[in-house]
């Protein structure tokens, strides 16, 4: 009885977990733009800039 | 959307050739050589011109991740085109926050379509100083950009976006509140909640269902006690809006004078409500284990069913509110010859206002200076522009083509004509349309609703007489089994469905209710230019080759000449590059004549040019002692006759051209010989075509290109519209056809057959599952539970039943290789 108890509780606590974790992304927007995160995976973090003649080892700029 | 020039275009199947390379930035064709760096070529000196800006700043990964990601027909930057945001009111109307210096807005891009397009627009800050930071939603093509007013100004960033490509959309209802996003969140909330609750309630319900035996008398309170209470949050705030839009209809019934009626909504409340109720009191009293998890299964399954609807429907709809076409502001003139920007909300009879090329017309007025060529596609369907004379009247919703005009306003923007048709003529067509689709479904929900209580209330008589200890299961099983959710939800979630997979074939309509329409339709007239044709294609008849120097030197002679064929050549000719030209001259009706690197060349008819007639040719050239003859014809698509054959059998086909009886021999072919072909039709003649065809009891699909068809568009069952760009509609037509899907035209027809077999499917199954289940249950022979179990799973069933047919439809229409002749016809 205790054990049928104890499963339950957690597992209600487990789900209730990722149910709130469903609730935040929800709360922030993340289902309102399907495919932008998709695309926006795929881009480089920065370009390899062309060189400037003062300046032939250009670094890779940071994320903006 | 209406006329947006900055979409996207085709990309062209053919490969870049030497003579003809692909422009760098866009990737339409090269007309010229001219314009380039180091390798790359460009179509013209805006797109050149981006590229600098891009690869000044490092920008260049734009061009890794697609190939020729650039939007084409960038046009230079009028440079009041943006003024009206140096207002501070107008601005302050469009910043969804500032606090003096760190502000946000959103701009609404058209033009976004690709994964490049999203890193440029979020690489902004390393274009402009003053953008802080920038980010794009995809799906709703708007950005969002940080910036700070003491570096940059809302006007700046606008003239940024334009010049790299992406103009803003400002429109008048951007002014107004946002609408709230949050209905939308709310739903989503309550589909988590109610699924979490479902799956919860189903499994702890599993012993009530197989325990037999060995269930543990012990454990059920425990197990029900739970799901009791997780059962509330499902009924008090999941199913929330059941109730909200059942009272909604029925409210009226208790105020003075109102008729409350029973909307779809409110069966569901209702079954909700005998469940949920029933539960309670067989949990409390310990009588049994109650229907919880049907209940919660109710109220998730529908939620699902309404977030799909509404997330198709938004994708997919129009935008039909004018307030989303007209602009913000306009120039208006002072007494005193100066100008200022004003709000259109703020214009008065009586102003002047002055409009510049592509703006439109914001409130019915005179013409009082300047050429107005005005296309009113929008409110008329007709992008043929209209010339109008000083003095005469110009009504909203119009497009000035080309320069500058000014007008006196003699009524303010919400009294114009054009909200007038907004709100009766077409529109209220619209509006008649979906209010029966909308009443049928009421009325049905109502009698269903009715029918099932009197059914309940005679069955419980009758037991009452007879064995009164199976009333109350009975009449529960029975209000529980019987689900008006599948015979509501088989139109809508099906008609949804279908919405999105036309417009996967590359068919727009603007509702549902075109479906039906297109599903009866047995006769189809065509438009031939632009539609059947498209284009002009120059042929060189002649055996003798022209070399590169005499292209050139024709391309030099006829780009200066206005005349079609003049212009045909020119396009064909262009590659080849322009040389200096001595004395040049236009003889009207005859031809061009001009003299390049000493040569005389004469471009013109037989007889100017001096040449030897021939009869399929349109126009002849001579370069010095060279005669060659030139056949320009228009073009037909590809794909054409494969579609002919299939739509021959099945339907009756017309042509209803405006033009000459020019290629009647390939048309009659095309359309097959005992179709007629009606030439020199004028606009009324068409339309009286039409009306003729359906007093003959015919339904009438009509497909043109918007030029002279208007009102044969509007008369016909269904009016679809050829674009070659899909962002053109006006509000005269039932749908739009992407102009490269033309030859799918017969599958598209089949689709909506289909659909409306899938409908009438759905309806049968959930008839005959209502009727079925309500004869067992009324004989007291189903237990509450396996009523509750069997109602979702009938919504399931036809929600699977109806997305799952359609689809296999659609992956078999469109899979088959469409029998397309290549071949095209000529003269």
């Amino acid at each position: 009885m205790i054990a049928l108890f104890f499963v339950l509780i957690v597992s209600l606590l487990i789900a209730g977990f990722f149910l709130s974790g469903f609730l935040w992304s929800v709360r922030k927007d993340q289902f309102e733009d399907k495919e932008g995160a998709a695309m926006r995976m795929l881009h480089d973090d920065g370009t390899i800039l062309p060189p400037v003649e003062n300046d032939p080892e250009r670094p890779i700029a940071p994320r903006s | 959307m209406p006329t947006l020039e900055k979409a996207p275009v085709s990309r062209k199947a053919a490969p870049a050739s030497q003579s003809r390379p692909d422009c760098y930035h866009c990737g339409q064709p090269c007309l010229t050589q001219s314009i380039r760096i180091a390798e790359k070529a460009f179509c013209c000196e805006g797109c050149k011109l981006v590229y600098e800006i891009l690869s000044d700043k490092g920008l260049c990964n734009y061009y890794d991740l697609q190939k020729h990601p650039g939007l084409s027909g960038i046009r230079p930057l009028r440079k009041e085109k943006f003024a009206f945001l140096d207002s501070p009111e107008i601005a302050e109307r469009l910043y969804s926050f500032t606090d003096g210096d760190h502000t946000i807005v959103t701009f609404y891009l058209p033009g976004v379509h690709c994964s490049s397009c999203m890193w440029l627009l979020e690489h902004l800050p390393r274009l402009h100083d003053g953008v802080l930071e920038s980010r794009l939603s995809f799906s709703a093509k708007e950005v969002t950009i940080h910036f700070s007013r003491s570096k940059t100004s809302l006007r700046t960033l606008a003239e940024l976006l334009t010049t790299i490509g992406y103009e803003p959309y400002i429109s008048l209802s951007d002014g107004d509140e946002k609408k709230a996003k949050k209905p939308n969140r709310t739903r989503l909330y309550r589909l988590g909640i109610a699924g979490f609750a479902f799956s919860f309630i189903m499994m702890m319900s599993l012993p009530e269902y197989f325990g037999g035996v060995t269930f543990d008398e012990r454990y059920s309170t425990l197990l029900r006690g739970l799901c009791l209470l997780l059962g509330i949050p499902v009924f008090f705030y999941c199913a929330g809006e059941f109730f909200s839009n059942a009272w909604k209809g029925i409210r009226p019934y208790f105020q003075k004078g109102g008729k409350g009626f029973l909307n779809i909504d409110a069966p569901i409340a209702l079954s909700v409500f005998i469940t949920f109720s029933r539960s309670v009191y067989e949990i409390l009293s310990g009588t049994g284990g109650g229907y919880l998890d049907s209940m919660s299964g109710i109220v998730f399954f529908m939620l699902v069913g309404r977030l799909v609807q509404e997330r198709t429907y938004s994708s997919l709809s129009f935008h039909r509110d004018y307030q989303s076409y007209f602009p913000i502001a306009v120039t208006v003139l002072n007494g005193d010859g100066t100008t200022v920007t004003r709000s259109l909300p703020d214009l008065r009879e009586g102003d002047h206002v002055q409009l510049h090329n592509d703006e439109i017309i914001p409130a019915d007025g005179l013409l009082t200076g300047g050429a107005a060529r005005i296309d009113y596609s929008f409110v008329t369907g007709e992008s043929e522009p209209v010339k109008v004379a000083v003095g005469e009247k110009v009504y909203a919703g119009g497009r000035q083509t080309e320069g500058v005009i000014t007008l006196e306003l003699q009524k303010r923007v919400a009294g114009s004509y054009l909200t007038s048709l907004w709100n009766n003529s077409a529109f209220a067509r619209d509006k008649v349309a979906e209010g029966r689709a909308e009443d049928s479904v009421h009325r049905l929900s109502k009698y269903f609703t009715i029918t099932l209580f009197s059914l309940a209330a005679v069955t419980a008589i009758y037991w009452a007489a007879t064995d009164p200890s199976r009333i109350l299961n009975a009449v529960t099983a029975m209000l529980i089994v019987a689900c008006p959710c599948a015979l509501l939800l088989a139109a809508t979630f099906t008609n949804g469905n279908l919405l999105r997979l036309f417009s996967k074939g590359g068919l727009f309509l603007r509702d549902a209710s075109v479906i039906e329409k297109l599903s009866q339709i047995d006769t189809l007239a065509f438009d031939k230019t632009g539609t059947l044709t498209i284009g002009t294609e120059v042929e060189v008849l002649d055996e003798e080759v022209l070399s590169e120097a005499d292209r050139a030197a024709i391309y030099s002679v006829v780009r200066g000449s206005q005349h079609p064929l003049s212009r045909a050549l020119a396009k064909a000719t262009a590659i080849s590059g322009n040389l200096p030209l001595s004395e040049w001259k236009e003889t009207v009706a005859q031809g061009v004549e001009g003299v390049v690197d000493g040569k005389k060349v004469l471009v013109g008819n037989a007889h100017f040019t001096g040449a030897t007639p021939q009869a399929e040719a349109q126009v002849y050239a001579r370069v010095g002692e060279k005669t060659v003859a030139f056949s320009v014809t228009p073009h037909f698509r590809t794909g054409l006759a494969g579609m002919m054959d299939q739509l021959r059998k099945r339907f009756k086909v017309l042509l209803l051209s405006g033009d000459q009886p020019r290629q009647q021999k390939p048309l009659q072919t095309l359309l097959g010989e005992n179709s007629e072909l009606l030439f020199n039709q004028k606009p009324e003649e068409k339309l009286q075509k039409i009306e003729a065809l359906q007093a003959a009891g015919h339904q009438v699909l009509m497909l043109g290109d918007g030029l002279n068809d208007a009102g044969a568009l509007q008369q016909s069952n269904v009016g679809i519209t050829l674009a070659e760009d899909i962002n053109n509609f006006t509000p005269a037509c039932d749908a739009i056809l992407d102009a490269r899907q033309l030859p799918k035209l017969p599958q598209l027809l089949s689709l909506a057959r289909w659909g409306r077999f899938v409908i009438r499917l759905a309806f049968a199954f959930s008839i005959l599952y209502n009727v079925v289940g309500l004869s067992i249950a009324m004989q007291g022979l189903m237990h509450p539970m396996i009523a509750a179990i069997l109602m979702p799973s009938s919504t399931l069933t036809i929600v699977l039943l109806s997305t799952g047919i359609c689809q296999l439809v659609y992956t078999v229409l469109f899979r088959q290789k469409v029998v397309a002749n290549s071949q095209q016809t000529k003269t």
